[in-house]
């Protein structure tokens, strides 16, 4: 493709290689097939099928696991007639007391706020496009927001921790698993497949442009 | 896809968010709203502003115990390395293992990439772009999973509060540890990986293009 080509086309028919900055002219692939970047291979452009209702389905339940997962005991100790049973609240809200409450707080924020929220704000982003109304008030700026967000969402991290600390206290005491822990390890699997069916550019695109008419778009 | 021109060189400025191009001088993505630069020339000071917090939170994160153990009337502190060497010396040598990896391993292995990638940015490298690329995205991805260490300590103080027969409360470490983790993590999402691929085309464009 000459220089002069990109250079006069509409820049809104660009693309831009987040990572590297090559330059290509946006060009829908089929379903389930990826547009890569020649340069740094990272993926520009992944569309599958209903993947709007995949993902809003996927968010749903991630909702429902994390809230539930809040209220259920996750790991579950007994050692000399003493028992105990810990709730993920139990767990975030550990550090009382002097500086490490803060870090009860940033637990809280990265087990069980961000994950709520990205889920939140997944819904009511996605779940109109699908549905094909306008896009809801805000909905560039809080996609924008959960995109940040991504990184910080950490539940997966809390469930290996959880496998962990039951080996740790294994010769201490006796801990089972309570119905919260496997919550986490399906909330694991859900986060993947979540990202699996992302693919941000679409979203954007829809955001901008309005679903259907990036459906007509695709043929390009 | 056609080989690669970047958008700075076709007079344009990209949104590393949503991919968007705009003319060059354009302040705020039209699409996002994210404040667009070219190449984001203040990346490398924040880069290292957050390396040095980072660094300065891991020391006191080794140094000092990560949990207070109290079974009965002894009481032991645990560093992170001690308390690893205790689980391999108690038979679970896998689980020692991947404490060592996620708490040891990653943390100092991400110091080295970061910096060695924000050198190389300024003085040019053996490594391929593809290879500094990809130690980008491996650095990106794993430093998450440093938190696995905290997320223990907080589980194990919840979990254990079993009155004499055991209890076991938070040090020190578990906060400067996660604070580190926080840092690197802000360091690493920093850095702007398009410097690695401009220097490239910068090595290359000496010789054979004008």
């Amino acid at each position: 493709m000459p220089r002069i080509d990109i250079a006069r086309a509409d820049l809104a028919e660009l693309i831009a290689c987040p990572q590297c900055d090559a330059l290509y002219r946006a060009k829908m692939p089929a379903h389930g097939e990826r547009a890569v970047c020649a340069r740094c291979h990272t993926v520009l452009i992944a569309p599958r099928k209903r993947a709007g209702m995949i993902i809003i389905a996927l968010s749903g339940a991630s909702l429902v696991l994390v809230l539930g997962a809040v209220w259920f005991p996750f790991l579950k100790i007994s050692r000399q007639g003493f028992v105990n049973e810990a709730t993920l609240l139990d767990a975030a809200l550990s550090f009382t007391g002097g500086p490490l409450l803060v870090l009860s707080l940033a637990v809280t924020a990265l087990i069980v706020l961000v994950p709520l929220a990205r889920a939140i704000l997944t819904i009511y982003v996605l779940g109109p496009l699908v549905f094909d109304r306008p896009a809801p008030p805000g909905a560039l700026r809080l996609f924008a927001l959960a995109e940040a967000l991504r990184p910080w969402s950490m539940a997966e991290i809390f469930a290996l921790g959880c496998a962990v600390a039951l080996v740790k206290v294994a010769d201490l005491a006796n801990l089972s698993f309570g119905p919260a822990f496997w919550m986490f390890a399906a909330l694991v699997f859900l986060t993947v497949i979540h990202d699996r069916w992302m693919c941000r550019w679409s979203v954007w695109e829809a955001l901008e442009h309005g679903y259907t008419a990036r459906q007509r778009k695709v043929p390009a | 896809m056609s080989a690669a021109v970047t958008a700075r060189e076709a007079g344009f400025v990209a949104c590393t968010r949503c991919t968007r191009v705009w003319p060059m001088g354009t302040e705020r993505c039209g699409r996002c709203g994210k404040p667009l630069v070219s190449r984001d020339t203040h990346s490398l000071s924040r880069v290292w502003a957050w390396w040095v917090a980072g660094l300065m939170c891991y020391f006191p994160a080794n140094l000092y115990p990560m949990l207070r153990t109290q079974v009965l009337f002894t009481v032991s502190e645990d560093t992170i390395v001690g308390g690893a060497i205790e689980l391999a010396l108690h038979g679970a040598p896998f689980v020692a293992l991947i404490i060592l990896v996620a708490s040891v391993a990653i943390p100092i292995g991400k110091f080295a990439a970061i910096a060695w990638l924000a050198i190389s940015v300024r003085r040019g490298s053996v490594a391929t772009p593809h290879a500094r690329h990809r130690l980008y995205e491996i650095v990106e991805y794993i430093g998450r999973w440093s938190m696995i260490d905290v997320f223990v300590v907080a589980i194990l103080t919840a979990l254990v509060q079993l009155n004499l027969a055991a209890s076991i409360k938070p040090g020190p470490a578990a906060l400067a540890f996660a604070l580190s983790v926080i840092f690197t993590m802000l360091s690493a999402q920093s850095f702007d990986p398009r410097l690695i691929w401009d220097r490239a085309d910068d090595d290359n464009d000496s010789g054979d293009r004008a």
